[in-house]
């Protein structure tokens, strides 16, 4: 932004507001479109709105989030988005996504390519075609237990005994690219010369890499792990196509106990409730990575 | 690349071999890793050439085409096709144009409100748009958008544009003002410059934003699942959902065909971007800053 300094300069004597006006399409859509629904959202949140008679709303106070609260379903559906979002975003996603990053600078060109390709391919995949596949992988007949059987390790139907874990699985796959595109980013930043140096000084690799490249990349694993966890707290379609939050709610994280409580018990109200407090820990999570951003716009 | 390709000649033995260790090491557990990936991938690729399929890999003992003859229909897969190519190409050619148009003044002119304007756009890049979801489908309720091809536009066009305009605005400040300055000189209008000027110019990052907001859009399946009801309106998205659930039991091989046939756009277009995207890309800067 600093170099907007020769633009001003030149056009320093038409400062009009007509010159804003390309603004106006963008922040009308964000306004009707995401504003709006989020403001509404803020409003529903303290009515019984239902999908059969909408006529019979009435403003309910802090009911929808008292419920919640003694709702024994959805101190469930926080607990497994807890657990989804430890397993797959902060150990899976993000420490495969370091640890493939670091592997990749020391190994050959051919597995490099290889292996880079695989996990970004598995990235860019439509949601439901990456829930399919890791449906076929866990399911009893399915890839898994034919490899742990070449083992002769016990298989078992991992959607059935294990769903949050199996879909936590299904999200690391889907999801480490993200981290390993960053972290390879962040560690082709580091100056060759002080790995080098800390060889030289005989650090072995553990310690080289948390005394020296971990400290290094710091930001960027503040910013990836914010990132990751707010990508994993709105995922919706992988765990719906899966396993629907089941079996029973053994999988329902809380998108998908906001859409069952709104669409298929149709309490919109309740629902709501339940996706603002999503957003506020959004909100949250988006600070404090802006903040870690120190964001110079 | 060069420097360390040159460094073991130069080095005395000793190092040579523990690097050489090292690489090798290295390799192996990548190879594990690529391993654990490829094997839900090899089933899709495999499974689709096999008219036996299974959930299980394994190689098709007599590999035919008949999966893919089979989906090749107008209802399976050309009418959903050609739905996300309508509903994704209308909200990617909106967010495009007004991303290009926001991030001018943004990155041009200087003003107290640019910072509080980014800084916006960047905390709802952040935010979860799984919750807005449901007082979306409430609102489109009440203004009669729900199961319209342009209401889903619009909206899927929005959820993108934050990111768009963000990645625009990044992309817009590499491009020097020298020319457009020569341009206001001569007396042109500022459309006629963000046209003949500034976006030729920037035409790569525009071309990358375009066709990231694409891949996104296109394997996008909560927003029109939830806004879109008629069957002969929903992109492949959906209508792959639907036939996993009534016919995923049965025909896991055409399943598997058109997967793949719904994959591959997104995956050519990837291809096409990746060189940009790659690495140093790191979502759009955004880690930068």
């Amino acid at each position: 932004m600093n170099t907007g300094g020769g633009a001003d300069t030149a056009t320093g004597g038409r400062r009009r507001p007509v010159r804003w006006l390309p603004l106006a399409p963008a922040t009308l859509l964000l306004l009707l479109f995401l504003a709006g629904p989020i403001c509404y959202c803020v409003y529903i949140a303290f009515t019984n709105m239902q999908l059969t008679g909408s006529s019979h709303t009435d403003f309910v106070g802090l009911a929808n989030f008292r419920r919640a609260l003694s709702d024994e379903r959805f101190r469930n559906a926080v607990w497994l988005t807890l657990v989804f979002t430890f397993v797959s975003s902060v150990v899976g996603q993000n420490t495969l996504g370091l640890a493939l990053a670091g592997l990749m600078r020391r190994a050959s060109r051919t597995v490099r390519t290889l292996t880079g390709a695989l996990v970004i391919t598995a990235w860019v995949l439509p949601e439901i075609v990456a829930a399919f596949l890791l449906y076929a992988f866990f399911r009893r007949e399915g890839t898994l237990n034919a490899v742990l059987d070449l083992f002769h390790l016990p298989g078992q139907n991992w959607l059935f005994t294990l769903p949050i874990l199996a879909v936590s699985f299904a999200n690391v796959w889907r999801g480490t690219a993200f981290s390993m595109l960053i972290y390879s980013a962040a560690l082709a930043e580091i100056p060759e010369e002080i790995t080098e140096a800390a060889e030289v000084d005989g650090a072995s690799g553990w310690r080289a890499v948390w005394h020296i490249t971990l400290p290094m990349i710091r930001r960027s694993i503040g910013t990836n792990l914010m990132l990751n966890t707010l990508q994993t707290l709105s995922v919706f379609g992988l765990i719906w196509a899966m396993t629907r939050g089941g079996p029973g709610d053994r999988s329902q994280t809380l998108p998908v106990f906001m859409y069952d409580q709104a669409f298929t018990k149709s309490l919109i109200g309740y629902g709501t409730a339940v996706a603002l407090l999503l957003l506020l820990v959004g909100s949250l999570f988006s600070v404090v990575y802006l903040r870690l951003m120190k964001v110079e716009v | 690349m060069r420097r360390t390709q040159l460094a073991p000649t130069r080095r005395t033995h000793i190092p040579l071999t523990r690097r050489a260790r090292r690489r090798l090491a290295a390799d192996a557990a990548l190879l594990v890793v690529a391993a654990a990936f490829v094997l839900p991938l090899a089933w899709l690729v495999l499974a689709s050439f096999d008219d036996g399929a299974t959930l299980r890999v394994r190689v098709p003992s007599s590999p035919t085409l008949d999966n893919f003859s089979a989906v090749l229909t107008d209802e399976i897969t050309f009418t959903p096709m050609l739905n996300s190519l309508v509903l994704c190409g209308s909200a990617t050619v909106l967010t495009v144009v007004c991303a290009a148009l926001a991030a001018y003044p943004l990155s041009r002119y200087r003003s107290r409100f640019n910072r509080p304007y980014l800084l916006t756009i960047l905390f709802s890049t952040c935010l979860p748009i799984t919750a807005v979801m449901v007082p979306v489908y409430g609102l489109f309720v009440q203004v009669d958008l729900v199961d319209t091809v342009y209401g889903t536009a619009l909206f899927l066009a929005t959820s993108q544009l934050p990111f768009a305009i963000w990645l625009m605005k990044n992309f817009m400040d590499g491009v020097p003002k020298v020319l457009e300055e020569a341009a206001w000189t001569d007396g042109a209008s500022m459309p006629q410059t963000l046209r003949r000027v500034v976006l030729p110019l920037m035409g790569p990052g525009a071309t990358v934003v375009m066709i990231y907001t694409f891949i996104m859009l296109w394997g996008n399946f909560f927003v029109p699942f939830m806004l879109l009801l008629s069957p002969d309106q929903l992109p492949a998205s959906v209508t792959i959902f639907t036939l996993f659930g009534n016919y995923g039991s049965v025909a896991y091989g055409q399943l598997a065909a058109f997967s793949i046939l719904y994959s591959t756009p997104v995956l050519v277009l990837y291809i096409l971007i990746s060189r940009r995207l790659g690495g140093g890309f790191a979502l759009g800067g955004a880690v930068k800053g």
